[in-house]
């Protein structure tokens, strides 16, 4: 190694002073260039258009892991709502909004694009696609998710970048309780709800004296809705027997539920969602649990929070059992029957709770830009915040101002027994109207934050 | 006369430097020059070099450094939490964490060797993971993710009279915050003194000897060597650059999940050492970035992106290329990644440094510099392999 060619140290030396010469010059100017943001007139803001011809969302949601089928209708609703806005389309609920300022020509004359990205329900993996579109993309507004882990990680990333978040899925008392976020909206109900929503209907269908079993996912939105459910069932007399927490995406319960035929209890309730609750619930009905008598009473399962796309994994397991969903494609209200036939007139079949909900969520963003007259973030956030409309599905909503959460009636539903097609798998029990599953602001804690950041 | 070759550490340094710190302006024409995926190279670039003192030198394949990286993560979080949001405690304190982890679990694991102290590094790091994940979930917050809040204590911050802003605080150095371009020179300047103290194993005494043990350990033991002391300290060091790494992506980002001590995250680092070039300086690097980029950069492709790029050729064809590329981004992006490990693995199994090697060797040929060397080239610095 020691012997050195003489001719090869002159072309190696030449070679080396070029790069390193070229090197240094190229790399002092960026040394002192921070995030710039690409301000014009007016106040200054990130990814801000200018005078672009077009703006873009980025939709942000599951594309693998245990709630990847969310995550695929999310992003259906997405590119309707995106078609929607650009006036293509039948229009869908830009129809039937009510108060409404979009035009149908894009957002303030700027056409609607996207980006995509997978959040693997991993809180890592969704903020680092998050942030590739926010620094790479040039985003406007981020949307999506189905995990309230993900929603609370990535809103907590949009408040410190400054682009306003709205929510998906996501149904932790967390999202809007104690880690709100001054720019992350959501219009999905919550546990707290859910819980108030099922109380009276549980104790019609069961009784007051009741053992419950929880098997909760072991996450924020989890813990949470145990503890809503819990706080509910517990005030109608019902007994706790155990809450055993699993993993997201375990596969497997069955070691989770073999104990349960020997604890007493005569209700489960299961807060699991996507694949992990039609995997539990399916294990449930094979150990027979819905055929056992404890106590004396019928052995019930509860499942608080229900989708038709879990319903459709679930089968025949689903039939009879009780919870509550942010919306079903069956209310017959003129806005929902709009989105479902435009949604149905491009997919040839109904959207889930998921991709109402996000659909909602994009357009509810572009009107909020399109009152504001501009797409500086606090200007938006304060047309969004309060704002009152109706004509999406849920009857009159409000964006509650205090913590950017949605109030609006809640449906209880039970697995329909006699289906009469392949999607008519959740028939509707009641309607809970929105004073029932009303709390104050103050209730959760939690600080919404600056509005210039 | 100092020679200028790559045979000397400050040349081969300012190179380094240089490369690096420029990576904004290198990497724009492939759309790599956003500050997070440069962070990210420069990251598991480091995560990468640990990684490689441990398997280029002495063979012993670990297949649980993540759990270095997770350990690295949430303690740099609880420093934010705890002390200050200064991000050099949190790096000092996230490297001598993964270290007294890595010697605890090194110290047991290099009992075996092989297939076996694979197998015991992965269990490790797959209890941690579960720990992580359900156990300890009032230090690791579970599957949510530990993050940072309001009320958080930050006893130095606090001390110091940091008057509390409205909204979190942001990871800062002085005063500098550490997140876009600064998080990036950061993590650079730290990547670059990584390599160094790299360089210098490499080429020192300490590094031959590892190298020996891979070579042949038995016969180092008959010469009356104890191995055990070199192969722990080699584990421990891997390990403090695993809990370097760690702390780094709780400063870029102060968010930390279990996530990162999965097994998969074990296995992305070898993949990246072994595509790059195990056993050389540059090579994990370079699978670095190789991974990294198609990472983002292709699962973030569509078929209207597809158009856009072959939409020079004619309508019909077009079609055609983007039907059957399709597949290869977007969500396949791991088909892709999995066939070129292959190819790679097939036919450089010295992964793409070799290839590189090769390359520099037949342009010399072709323009009849000088002999063909393979023992000293250009890009591999005269690294044992």
């Amino acid at each position: 190694m020691s012997t050195k060619d003489k001719s090869k140290d002159e072309s190696r030396r030449d070679f080396l002073k070029a790069t390193a010469a070229t090197g240094i010059a190229a790399s002092s100017p960026m040394f002192f260039v921070k995030d710039a943001y690409a301000g014009s007139h007016n106040m200054p803001f990130r990814n801000n258009p200018g005078s672009a011809k077009s703006v873009k969302f980025g939709f942000n949601v599951p594309q693998s892991g245990a709630y990847a089928d969310e995550g695929a209708d999310e992003l259906r609703a997405y590119k309707l709502a995106v078609k929607h806005l650009n006036g293509e389309g039948d229009g869908g609920m830009m129809n039937t909004m009510k108060p409404m300022s979009l035009k149908g020509n894009g957002i303030l004359g700027k056409k609607v694009e996207y980006v995509t990205g997978d959040t693997q329900t991993k809180s890592d993996a969704a903020r680092a696609s998050a942030k590739r579109m926010i620094e790479k993309d040039g985003v406007l507004m981020i949307t999506g998710g189905s995990s309230s882990g993900v929603a609370v990680a990535v809103q907590g990333l949009c408040q410190e970048m400054g682009v306003i978040f709205m929510a998906g899925l996501t149904h932790s008392n967390d999202t809007t309780g104690k880690d709100k976020r001054r720019y992350g909206f959501r219009h999905f109900f919550n546990a707290y709800m859910s819980g108030r929503a099922l109380g009276p209907v549980l104790k019609k269908e069961m009784g007051t004296d009741r053992k419950a079993y929880h098997l909760t996912a072991d996450y924020t939105w989890g813990w949470t809705q145990e503890e809503s459910i819990k706080n509910t069932t517990e005030e109608l007399g019902w007994q706790t027997t155990a809450a055993v927490k699993t993993p997201v995406g375990a596969g497997d319960f069955s070691q989770y539920i073999t104990p349960i035929l020997n604890s007493g209890a005569d209700v489960l309730i299961l807060n699991h969602y996507g694949k992990d609750m039609i995997n539990s619930l399916t294990q449930a009905v094979q150990f027979g649990l819905r055929d056992k008598q404890v106590n004396g009473k019928q052995f019930e399962i509860v499942v608080p929070l229900f989708s038709r796309l879990m319903a459709q994994g679930a089968g025949d397991n689903i039939k009879g059992i009780l919870g509550t969903t942010n919306w079903n494609w069956s209310l017959k209200d003129k806005g929902s029957q709009a989105f479902v036939k435009s949604f149905g007139a491009e997919y040839g079949f109904p959207p889930s709770q998921a991709a109402h909900t996000c659909y909602v969520q994009a357009l509810l963003y572009a009107n909020a830009c399109e009152q504001a007259g501009t797409f500086y973030p606090p200007q938006v956030i304060k047309a969004l915040e309060g704002f009152n409309f109706d004509g999406m599905g849920n009857g009159p909503t409000e964006y509650r101002a205090e913590d950017h959460q949605c109030f609006k009636d809640v449906l209880v539903v039970r697995g329909n027994q006699n289906p009469s097609s392949q999607f008519d798998l959740l028939e509707i029990v009641q309607e809970v109207p929105r004073s029932q599953v009303e709390y104050p602001a103050s209730m959760f804690g939690g600080e919404l934050g600056p509005y210039v950041v | 006369m100092m020679k200028i070759s790559l045979q000397n550490n400050a040349v081969v340094m300012l190179i380094f430097s240089a490369v690096v710190l420029t990576a904004p302006l290198w990497l724009a024409p492939i759309g790599a020059d956003y500050p997070d995926l440069l962070q990210k190279f420069a990251i598991f670039g480091i995560f990468a070099i640990g990684f490689n003192i441990l398997f280029g030198l002495t063979g012993y394949l670990s297949f649980g450094h993540a759990a270095f990286l997770g350990i690295g993560s949430y303690t740099a979080v609880w420093s934010f939490k705890l002390f200050t949001m200064n991000v050099l405690p949190a790096v000092i304190l996230g490297t001598i964490m993964a270290g007294v982890f890595a010697l605890a679990i090194g110290y047991i694991s290099l009992r075996r060797s092989g297939i076996y102290f694979s197998i015991l590094t992965l269990a490790f790091a797959q209890m941690s993971y579960s720990l992580a994940y359900s156990v300890l979930t009032p230090i690791t917050n579970g599957e949510t993710g530990l993050q940072l809040t309001m009320n958080d204590a930050r006893v130095i911050d606090s001390l110091f009279g940091v008057e509390a802003e409205a909204g979190l605080p942001s990871t800062n150095l002085f005063g500098q915050v550490m997140s876009g371009y600064s998080g990036f020179y950061f993590c650079a300047v730290i990547l670059i003194i990584g390599f160094y103290v790299s360089l210098k194993i490499f080429r020192s005494p300490f590094g031959l000897k590892l190298t020996a043990i891979k070579s042949n350990q038995t016969r180092m033991k008959y010469t009356g060597f104890n191995t055990r002391p070199y192969l722990l300290s080699a584990f421990v060091i891997s390990g403090m650059y695993a809990g370097l790494a760690g702390a780094l992506m709780s400063i870029t980002d102060p968010l930390a999940g279990a996530e990162r001590m999965q097994w998969t995250a074990s296995g992305e680092v070898v993949l990246m050492t072994i595509l790059g070039g195990v056993g050389t300086l540059i090579g994990p690097l370079l699978g670095v970035g190789i991974i990294k980029y198609f990472e983002n950069i292709f699962s973030a492709m569509n078929p209207s992106a597809l158009h856009e790029i072959f939409n020079f050729l004619p309508l019909w064809l077009e079609n055609i290329v983007v039907g059957i590329t399709r597949h290869f981004v977007g969500d396949g992006w791991h088909l892709t990644l999995g066939a070129m490990f292959m190819l790679v693995v097939i036919f450089l199994p010295g992964g793409v440094m070799e290839g590189i090697t090769k390359l520099f060797n037949y342009i010399k040929k072709k323009l009849g510099l000088n002999r063909v060397d393979s023992e000293d080239h250009v890009s591999e610095g005269g690294d044992r392999k």
